[in-house]
């Protein structure tokens, strides 16, 4: 049973290096499992989405590239800023997206200009796609998409980029803009979307969640889940734990377990385990730390653990069952 | 693969900059670095972007003002002296328009909106105040050593490649073609313009509007103004960064999207003739028990399983198999890169179990890049 049934946008971010782009596409597997349709949004332009999947860089286009368990398919798109101005002149102007209008504003760098000198309208546009996604119903007046996941921009731009009519209300008072704008902010404050935020349980990555939630309830913005990513199982039980952390594990003990094992023990193999098992006692503490503090936060919280190699379409499914199961999906 | 002479290049170099993709600890190499330099006798200055809070506490950076302060609790004995400072990218970009505007185009370009925009929040702004800020602490002389961190973005190349971006966009066909109604005046300017610009406007009018569009036209005509400071400012720093004196440290993580990163930087210093001091691996996983492969220390848990009680010992293995394991992948990853860059020198940060925030922290990371010295020179 999914934690987040009305919603349809998910948007997921996390510091760089937490595995945003990860748990986004897990998530949409999970989403998409028995028997719907998931598009997964990518706007940086890095095509990480393609490289985990492991296919040609996504055009400007929705595709296929994953079927979940049991049916259902995900769907992908690379929001592309130039891209997404022609679409929105298309749709709302009738210019054509070939046309000879469309080719002089290319050619003159019109939409560099335009996208780069108010980078309020970037971000209007990239979401603006998004929504429309999200809102976009088939000629029965079915959903096109069940849900749509946006692999976002990472913590700390966060609140910046899906605040748009802050963004865009500096620029523009009044006109199409603010127009398209409030109707992107009206959906993305809505109850049918949830920022999901992807920390690690490290110091750093813990602060930014912190930070970012609460930049991103400043503004209106409704928080989803805190998925806390690569989750080590501590080895050692927690008595052992504490004399490791203190350094007064039992060497005694090491070496006759060594020794029953039918290892050399001297003392110097048994003083650097001894050491290896103080810095697990250390991290583990630090990551217990990590973990209180989220809690502090009160939104629901998923775990994954770390895979033991980088992670390949087999330990993307493997990680949307865990997200389906924990109740993300 | 050859060793990354720190101190050599800490004793030597004039400006130091640290870059790498975002999240490999960037920031506290930067630190770690000017703390040694500075203790090794050198007058330094670290222009930091971004540093984490509590970091930025323990070199007395509670404000962001974009002036460098004294850190103190640093060891002075050698004559050498640590001042620190965070960027603020709009002050300093205000800076540049009140030193190069006239007075009272100056205020208009400081009031509009487009202005603001593009002061606060343009790609590449950060990186191109960055280098602004370098040249100005330069052009200060108080300093023997500048170490400088990069803005915290996905590819390290951005830094290079923003103030070209900023001066060709500053520069660019649009700005121009926004300038000619300004230049031209009245009636006068709808004969010289072409179909494509009727079209140009039409459609930019429709998308955000014709108020919009005046602001953007009476920004850039304040801007012309100034144009010609732009890019003998960037061509200047730019060019600071070939001078000799200078050398890049660039920084990763042992990981393959880090490592790869580093490896496209290198690549485009190499292009631009930029100097290299080396790579700074940071988070390293070393065992000092390496004599024990992860075969033979999961094949004794298993027995000590097998045989009952020993729980701890059992335990205490399989941390060492996964920690040799982790260490393996990282130094097939290494390899990776070294096998490409063969002539590359490099050094190795071992990871440590929490975050480094006080100067004692950056002290034994400074101490582990030279090799695990003391920062004292040698007799």
């Amino acid at each position: 049973m999914s934690d987040f049934p009305d919603v349809r946008l998910h948007v997921v971010t996390g510091k760089g290096g937490t595995g945003k782009t990860t748990v986004a596409a897990s998530l949409a597997l999970a989403l998409a499992a028995g028997g719907k349709r998931v598009l997964l949004a990518e706007v940086e332009g890095r095509q990480g989405i393609a490289q985990l999947f492991d296919c040609p860089p996504l055009p400007y286009e929705e595709r296929k590239v994953a079927v979940a368990r049991g049916g259902g398919d995900v769907y992908a798109l690379a929001i592309d800023p130039e891209d997404a101005l022609l679409d929105y002149l298309h749709m709302f102007y009738k210019l054509s997206r070939t046309g000879v209008a469309a080719r002089t504003l290319r050619r003159m760098g019109a939409i560099d200009f335009a996208t780069t000198v108010a980078p309020g309208l970037r971000d209007v546009l990239l979401t603006g796609k998004v929504k429309e996604a999200a809102v976009r119903r088939d000629k029965s007046g079915r959903h096109a998409y069940d849900a749509v996941v946006l692999d976002a921009p990472p913590t700390g731009r966060i609140a910046r980029f899906l605040n748009i009519s802050h963004e865009v209300g500096g620029l523009a008072k009044v006109g199409p803009l603010k127009t398209q704008s409030d109707g992107v902010m009206a959906v993305l404050r809505s109850p049918a979307t949830a920022v999901h935020l992807v920390t690690l349980l490290e110091e750093m990555p813990v602060q930014e969640t912190i930070d970012g939630v609460a930049e991103l309830q400043s503004v209106g913005l409704p928080v989803g889940g805190v998925v806390v990513n690569s989750v080590r199982v501590p080895l050692l039980h927690p008595a052992d734990l504490l004399a490791a952390e203190q350094g007064s594990l039992d060497r005694e003990a090491l070496r006759a377990g060594l020794e029953k094992a039918g290892l050399d023990a001297p003392d110097h193999l048994v003083q650097a385990l001894a050491a290896e098992a103080t810095d697990h006692a250390t991290r583990v503490a630090l990551e217990e730390r990590g973990r209180d503090a989220l809690a502090g936060l009160d939104r629901p919280s998923y775990e994954l653990p770390l895979l033991p190699d980088s992670v390949d379409l087999a330990g993307l499914y493997e990680l949307a069952e865990m997200l389906k199961a924990q109740g993300l999906a | 693969m050859s060793t990354l002479d720190i101190d050599t290049t800490l004793d030597t170099a004039r400006i130091l900059v640290c870059t790498g993709s975002g999240g490999v600890g960037k920031t506290t190499t930067a630190a770690s670095l000017a703390l040694r330099a500075a203790e090794r006798g050198r007058r330094t200055v670290v222009l930091t972007i971004d540093p984490a809070r509590r970091l930025a506490q323990s070199m007395g950076l509670s404000a962001l003002d974009n002036t460098p302060r004294r850190v103190e609790g640093i060891d002075g004995s050698k004559g050498g002296s640590l001042d620190a400072m965070m960027l603020d990218m709009k002050r300093t970009f205000d800076d540049i328009v009140l030193a190069h505007a006239e007075p009272d185009k100056a205020q208009s370009i400081l009031e509009n909106p487009f202005y603001q925009a593009l002061s606060s929040s343009f790609a590449g702004t950060q990186e191109y105040m960055a280098m602004e800020k370098l040249g100005q602490l330069k052009a200060t002389g108080g300093y023997d050593l500048i170490v400088v961190d990069t803005p915290p973005t996905r590819s390290a190349l951005d830094f290079l490649d923003a103030p070209e971006r900023m001066t060709t966009f500053l520069d660019g066909r649009m700005i121009k073609i926004l300038m000619a109604p300004a230049k031209a005046g009245g009636k006068a300017y709808l004969k010289v313009v072409s179909t494509g610009f009727n079209v140009f406007t039409s459609v930019i009018s429709k998308i955000i509007g014709a108020q919009v569009l005046q602001d953007v036209s009476q920004f850039v005509a304040a801007l012309e103004t100034m144009f010609g400071g732009f890019r003998e400012r960037a061509q200047a720093t730019y060019d600071l960064l070939k001078a000799p004196g200078t050398a890049f440290v660039v920084v990763a993580a042992p990981e393959r999207d880090a490592l790869r990163e580093a490896a496209y930087f290198v690549e485009r210093l190499a292009e631009e003739r930029m100097p290299l001091a080396g790579l700074v691996v940071n988070r390293v996983h070393r065992s000092g028990s390496a004599v024990l492969t992860v075969e033979r220390s999961l094949a004794a848990a298993q027995a000590l399983d097998e045989s009952g009680g020993h729980e701890m010992p059992a335990a205490v293995l399989r941390l060492h198999a996964e920690r040799m394991a982790l260490a393996a992948r990282e130094r097939r990853l290494q390899e990776r890169f070294t096998g490409a860059h063969p002539g590359v020198p490099v050094v190795e940060v071992a990871a440590l179990p929490g975050d480094v925030h006080d100067l004692d922290g950056l002290r034994a990371v400074g101490a582990d890049m030279a090799g695990g010295q003391a920062a004292a020179v040698p007799a």
